[in-house]
């Protein structure tokens, strides 16, 4: 109860503090129409003018709540318009890149703890990976893409969306691999057991606390590799082609809404990881000693 | 005929190369284990204790002399499963249960899927565990965790019982309830048992033999053979024979320089 009063708070604040700003910030266009019109609008008649306006510069809470509903509940789903529509494609290429990140990040992973060499030569590479703006690298892997023959713009999303994704299931999976300790490998050892029993009997079930923490991270990555893979690269569908869309035709409700519908999707997405992390969990001996 | 000790060490040399130059943790250390023996190691920290430990279990190797064990290399006789090692922290894998942890050895060792539960049985009841199978680690107390990992040094029948500090971490009330259990299940058991300690009354209360060592470089200084009985009641401690050992261990103790600094 306290907490979800204390989340009411902090969400009453921001809407708060929107209405503030959606007020000072639409102002200036309510101010200029009246004086064409050679009137001094009163304070009501501001306020009202800034809450309603169709190409506001920040549109007000309501307005873009207004909006979603529209864009999920009234649309038919399989509208252009519809931000669920948008939305399933974005998801597409998330959990496309998100499987392939976690691939990636736990294939390279098992490769840098069993080799010497990997490490050596496949770390720095990762980490430089990490150095290169995602949005500058974008536009030349839909074009790659293209060349190697596929039209469909999924395979150079989810590819962008693996890029972001696969670095935390690296970092954390190395981590993991290497947290037992030269008594946990002592032991082993008095058994007489074999490298890959150690990987299989060990390392591997103790590193999973650790993928799973960064399951979450690299999810929310996914997305917002998916996203940017939208933005710059021509797409005409999912929640970047809308956010685009929105700022070059002068329509902010589209490109708020869009925002939004993001973010629920990105909250979505992270509860399901949590719940997945949990059952883990539970089937792990139910807590950490 | 005389029987053959079942860990022979003789002059035994250890030197770690280290960026301070080389640290000699055993020197000329020989020294003979019966089948059926209590042996406590016992000296302040530096002394080779672990060490002597690690270089019979083939975990450390000696860079001089020669050691045996049931007649073997010490790599040997690891790949012939010749003793369970316990370490200082029971070291449970928490995603395990009790019976998964013990059942771990035996999954490493290739034992038969169908001979598992018989053993897991048999060694949790004599580490007084039975019920606690299907417990996760962290359901259980630090004393009944280190009794789990005793079993699971125990599932696999190795006649050669290694401890390194297995009741360091506990609390005095906890370790001399443990002293007394292990002292039932080495009569029961009739292993062979080589105990690293640093607590004087531990070291006499448990061993038929005792093992004096001293650090710079690491050598044994003492070598006591208990006159105290093979049955020990806990209140044998305040008995005078068994102060006369305890008083002995400490002269030895004295002896090597572990009091100074």
């Amino acid at each position: 109860m306290r907490n979800i009063l204390s989340i009411l708070t902090v969400v009453i604040a921001i809407i708060a503090l929107w209405y503030v700003g959606s007020f000072f910030m639409n102002r200036a266009w309510v101010m200029d129409q009246a004086a064409r019109a050679g009137e001094t609008p009163s304070l009501m008649q501001q306020i009202e003018g800034t809450m309603t306006q169709d190409r506001a510069k920040l549109p007000a809470p309501h307005q873009v709540a207004q909006e979603l509903w529209k864009g999920t509940v009234e649309k038919k789903v399989t509208s252009k318009r519809s931000l669920v529509y948008h939305g399933y494609i974005t998801f597409q290429s998330t959990m496309a890149g998100f499987a392939l990140g976690i691939f990636a990040g736990v294939a390279l992973a098992v490769l840098i703890v069993v080799s010497r060499v990997a490490d050596l030569a496949l770390m720095p590479w990762a980490i430089i990976s990490q150095t290169i703006p995602v949005v500058a690298l974008a536009p030349m892997i839909v074009v790659l893409s293209n060349a190697v023959g596929f039209e469909s713009l999924i395979v150079p999303k989810a590819l962008i969306a693996a890029y972001l994704s696969f670095f935390p299931v690296l970092v954390s999976m190395i981590a993991g691999l290497r947290s037992p300790d030269g008594m946990q490998l002592d032991l082993l050892r008095t058994y007489g057991a074999s490298q890959s029993q150690v990987f299989w009997k060990l390392r591997l079930p103790a590193s999973l606390p650790y993928f799973f923490a960064s399951l979450k991270i690299a999810v929310a990555a996914s997305l917002v590799g998916a996203i940017v893979g939208e933005l710059p690269t021509g797409a005409i569908a999912g929640l970047g082609a809308r956010m685009l869309i929105g700022s070059q035709f002068g329509q902010p409700m589209i490109m708020w809404s869009a925002l939004f519908a993001a973010a629920i999707l990105a909250a979505l997405l992270i509860w399901l990881v949590t719940g997945i992390e949990a059952l883990a969990a539970r089937m792990m001996g139910g807590r950490r000693a | 005929m005389t029987k053959k000790p079942v860990i022979s060490a003789r002059d035994l040399d250890l030197t770690f190369e280290t960026n301070d130059g080389p640290i000699h943790a055993l020197k000329g250390v020989s020294l003979d284990i019966e089948k059926g023996d209590f042996v406590s190691f016992i000296g302040p920290s530096g002394c080779g204790k672990t060490t002597f430990l690690r270089v019979i279990a083939g975990l450390e190797q000696a860079t001089g002399g020669d050691v045996s064990v049931n007649g073997m290399t010490p790599e040997e006789a690891r790949k012939s499963r010749a003793y369970g090692y316990v370490f200082q922290a029971a070291g449970l894998y928490p995603w395990r249960t009790i019976e998964g942890n013990i059942r771990l050895p035996l999954e490493i060792m290739g034992f038969a899927r169908a001979d598992m539960p018989r053993r897991i049985e048999r060694v949790l009841k004599l580490v007084d565990l039975e019920g606690f199978g299907r417990k996760y680690p962290w359901q259980l107390s630090g004393g009944m965790q280190q009794r789990a990992s005793i079993a699971r040094a125990l599932a696999f029948d190795a006649d050669i019982l290694l401890m390194d500090e297995p009741f360091g971490a506990l609390d005095e009330i906890v370790r001399d309830h443990l002293n007394e259990q292990l002292l039932a299940l080495w009569a029961k058991t009739e292993k062979t048992i080589g105990f690293v300690t640093h607590s004087i009354p531990e070291a006499v209360y448990l061993s038929t033999k005792i093992v004096v060592m001293s650090p710079r470089p690491g050598r044994i200084t003492d070598v006591i053979e208990s006159p105290l009985p093979r049955e020990r009641p806990l209140d044998i401690r305040d008995t005078p024979e068994f102060l006369e050992v305890a008083h002995r261990v400490r002269e030895g103790l004295r002896a090597g320089h572990a009091y100074d600094d």
